[in-house]
């Protein structure tokens, strides 16, 4: 028999906000054990929540992006249950009536586009972090994570494949990370998801026994999850190997197999009601208006129009739209001096490499794409040699106060146009080597590359090239 | 030299310098990291904080007998800690979460307040039954509560059910005098003659100074008794949760794992009363009961709001006993351990609208919002012939 397999994630997504859901304490990731927290985030009695409007805005805006209605007004609930890294023992989330509903994604199969249903995203906050080996026999826990703004966006079952699943979630990555909403990092667990799966005949319309696996964080390990846990399943249906229960499961990535946590029946039950210390939110036109018209242009739409209005070609395009903050880069860049071309080759070959020897993700970008527009102007109009214009380049990196033009001035980057000059550097450097002069002289041509480097290293690069050459070029046939 | 009053807190106020146990052994000790806003904006206007007054477990009971640090008794009956040290001289401010406040100062020849809910902030008081607890001010007179009052209420940035300034001033002025008071007939029941002829009393005051007293038909006091208790323990259940052995507080020294190390801090931390208010509360929140036990709740308080409404309509407030009778015995609470759920239903219908009340003598006033400055001005004429 061919069978099929159902699929539904939950993605959480913490959001990309300075601060804390309900306090101030900062939510930057990678601080030492516990020096994020504050007597509310730990749970200390007398403490209210305050919501972050920030996180509003971003639960709205991934709404928005992933093509949702907006609750206009929307509330915030508690979740019981006791686990030592949540520390009120209730998580605030929302259950009755979330900020974003009924939403799609589409993604690309062999088959073509197919959409993707999104039941809901939900605003909420995270919950700490336990530490095993700090010493035997105990266990300590981290608050810095607790109540950092997580979304998490809950889809209907209608995915069908670990290739779906992966097409899905690499589409809710590039979407939400366009629109700032997160740095969705899987490695520091600022994205994960929990994936729901059954299995039944092919054609049949009743779902077979669900199993839930929790907290999957990244793509690879994801599709393993999900080959075995069909595999099982569909063994479990043709030879009985074992019955299934509906249940939550753990991936176990180096063992390569799935382990139960925890069945149906012995999960707890959450409580949910609605928070009494949080009034609820409700949106107007003026707030809903202005995240809509704060939404970036999608990912493939400015590839297209890149390509068709910029002229740009398919690869460029492709590299530069692969991050928000890169495709900022280029469009302030392009405002500043009109060349497309020449921006997407700065930024393709000079930007990213840079970017790239300093380990950063082209999300971390933080340049000036104005100065940048500015800095092309200079070299493609030969004020500053290329090599130099790399050195400016560099500096504005370190320092985004730079001024390109300021800049190469005072570190005499400017391109001398004083042709007794060059021609007394050729004298000099040629006298100095009179070897190569003949050697030149007999037809040996590509020895005048290294007379070229000399006089220009002389001319510290503030020559153009062709002046140069002619200049070289005179004065050993001359 | 100051010619202010001293202001004494109940143990639900949480303190810097003084520790804050909620009356629980949970709480033995504990001092927090921060001080209530009531107390820092009460230590701005110059007074002077005297110290803690106990109070009852959590303050769900009667008038305090469930402390776990004892509660005094004076000929055979139970003694709110915080009414005798208001007696002494000083002002009390207090969380109300179940009345007891309203109740102890009702039979202590004291006045409280309880405010319009949002005019004084909550941050700082431990979290109990947040849809309608309220901080609440006890005095010997109607200016001592009013002068406090005016100092507490205010918004706070702190508190997200925190009204606006506007909202809050209003409470600290009598914007108009009374005309016509309303006697709701459910209100009656079950108190004894002592009790009854408290009210008599001060219907007979009121109508003195020309005020028109009515008894007016109305179910208000038969439900909002069962909404409340639903609504107040299944908050108070959630609240209390974060109280596991874990962080602060009591930690039981018998575990060997962390369900253990759950259940035996708080089997050994939580008094009886408590117990039986965290598990009616977990059982009204669960899946099974959610719809018919707490939504329903939620729109009995609903119902009541607009029951309310409809009755200040025509009647500026409503007056109503405090009590049932005068005093608890000991003897009152091993008949009927869950009294204070019972008791309550003089006080939950201002505890589940977040009305403000006032209570003095045996009675009790509930005004529209905003109306506080009124009803301390209904309690003058009552102090003008009585004290
Ligand atoms: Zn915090």
């Amino acid at each position: 028999m061919k069978y099929e397999v159902v699929i539904g994630l939950e993605v959480h997504v913490e959001l990309s906000t300075k601060s804390k859901i309900f306090c101030s304490c900062s939510a930057e990731f990678g601080a030492g054990p516990n020096e994020h927290v504050c007597p509310a985030c730990c749970g200390m009695p007398g403490m209210l929540p305050v919501v972050n409007k920030r996180v509003v805005d971003l639960g709205m805006t991934a709404g928005m992006m992933l093509n949702c209605h907006i609750n206009r007004t929307t509330t915030f609930d508690k979740k019981s249950y006791y686990y030592p890294d949540l520390p009120c023992a209730y998580q605030t989330t929302q259950w009755f009536a979330p900020v974003a509903v009924n939403g799609y994604v589409e993604i690309d199969t062999p088959s073509g586009k197919k959409k993707v249903r999104i039941k809901q995203i939900h605003m909420e906050e995270d919950a700490g972090k336990l530490v095993h080996d700090i010493a035997p026999d105990t266990t300590h826990v981290d608050f810095n994570r607790t109540s950092v703004p997580l979304i998490e966006i809950v889809s209907q079952p209608d995915l069908s494949s670990a290739d779906e699943v992966i097409a899905y979630l690499e589409r809710l990555h590039s979407l939400l990370r366009f629109a700032r909403v997160s740095d969705c990092r899987w490695e520091q667990g600022s994205m994960r998801c929990d994936v729901n799966l059954s299995v039944r005949p092919e054609g049949s319309t009743k779902l077979g026994v669900r199993t839930e696996i929790k907290n999957m964080n990244s793509l690879t390990a994801i599709a393993r999850a999900i080959e075995y846990e069909t595999a099982r399943h569909i063994d479990a249906i043709e030879n009985g190997t074992e019955v299934l229960v509906q249940e939550t499961r753990r991936w176990d990535d180096a063992k390569g197999k799935s382990f139960s946590m925890r069945t149906k029946e012995t999960a707890g039950d959450y409580r949910y009601f609605p928070d009494p210390n949080i009034m609820p939110i409700v949106i107007d036109d003026a707030w809903f208006d202005e995240i809509n018209a704060s939404l970036p242009e999608f990912p493939e739409v400015k590839r297209e129009r890149y390509i068709t209005e910029l002229g740009l070609s398919e690869y460029d395009a492709d590299q530069i739209t692969s991050s928000r903050a890169l495709c900022d880069c280029f469009e302030d860049a392009y405002s500043v001096c009109g060349k497309a071309k020449d921006c997407a080759n700065w930024i393709i070959s000079e930007v990213m490499s840079i970017l790239n020897s300093k380990k950063m993700t082209f999300d971390m970008l933080t340049l000036d794409g104005k100065a940048l527009g500015a800095l092309i102007n200079l070299v493609c109009d030969g004020t500053v040699g290329r090599a130099n214009g790399k050195k400016v380049l560099l500096a504005m990196f370190d320092d985004a106060s730079i001024d390109p033009k300021k800049y190469a001035e005072e570190n005499g980057f400017i391109v001398s146009n004083d042709t007794s000059l060059v021609e007394s550097v050729v004298k000099k450097v040629c006298d100095s080597d009179p070897q190569t002069v003949a050697d030149i002289r007999g037809g040996r041509d590509k020895a005048i590359m290294a007379l070229f480097g000399r006089c220009m290293k002389e001319l510290r690069g503030n020559c153009d090239p062709q002046v140069l050459r002619k200049a070289l070029m005179d004065y050993i046939n001359g | 030299m100051s010619t202010k009053k001293t202001i004494v807190l109940d143990d639900m106020i949480l303190t810097k310098t003084m520790p804050t146990t909620a009356g629980s052994r949970m709480l033995e000790g504990y001092m927090s990291l921060f001080d209530a806003e009531a107390v820092t904006s009460l230590t701005e206007a110059g007074y002077e904080i005297l110290g803690k007054a106990k109070c009852g477990e959590f303050a769900i009971d009667l008038v305090g007998e469930s402390c776990y640090f004892g509660c005094e008794l004076q000929d055979g009956h139970f003694v709110n800690d915080l009414c005798e040290k208001v007696k002494a001289g000083s002002i009390g401010v207090g969380l109300d979460v179940n009345g007891s406040i309203r109740r102890a100062s009702a039979q202590a020849g004291l006045i409280s307040i309880k405010p319009t809910y949002g005019t004084a902030s909550r941050f700082g008081t431990v979290e109990v039954a947040c849809s309608g607890e309220t901080v609440s001010v006890v005095g010997s007179t109607a200016d001592d509560c009013a002068e406090v009052l005016s100092v507490i209420a205010h918004h706070d940035t702190k508190d997200g059910t925190s009204l606006s300034s506007d909202l809050c001033d209003k409470v600290k002025v009598c914007a108009k005098k009374a005309k016509k008071v309303a006697i709701l007939s459910s209100s009656l029941d079950g108190v004894d003659d002592e009790v009854r002829a408290k009210i008599d009393t001060f219907k007979a005051i009121l109508e003195k100074n020309g005020v028109e007293v009515c008894v007016v038909d109305s179910d208000i006091f038969k439900f909002a008794r069962p909404a409340w208790n639903i609504l107040m323990c299944s908050e108070l259940c959630n609240n209390v949760s974060r109280f596991d052995g874990v962080k602060y507080g009591y930690r039981s020294s018998n575990f060997t794992t962390i369900d253990e190390l759950y259940t035996n801090s708080r089997t050994e931390a939580f008094g009886e009363l408590l117990k039986s208010a965290i598990l009616f509360g977990s059982d009204n929140l669960s899946t099974d009961n959610y719809d018919r036990a707490y939504d329903k709740a939620l729109r009995v308080r609903r119902v009541i709001v607009e029951a309310f409404d409809r009755i200040f309509e025509d009647f500026d407030a409503v007056l109503c006993p405090a009590c049932s009778k005068m005093a608890y015995t000991p003897e009152d609470i091993k008949n009927n351990k869950h009294l204070c759920f019972e008791e309550n239903a003089y006080t939950a219908p201002a505890s589940i609208t977040g009305l403000p009340s006032v209570a003095l003598a045996g009675v009790t006033l509930i005004g529209p919002a905003f109306s506080d400055g009124m009803l301390l001005d209904i309690a003058r004429m009552y102090e003008e012939v009585c004290k």
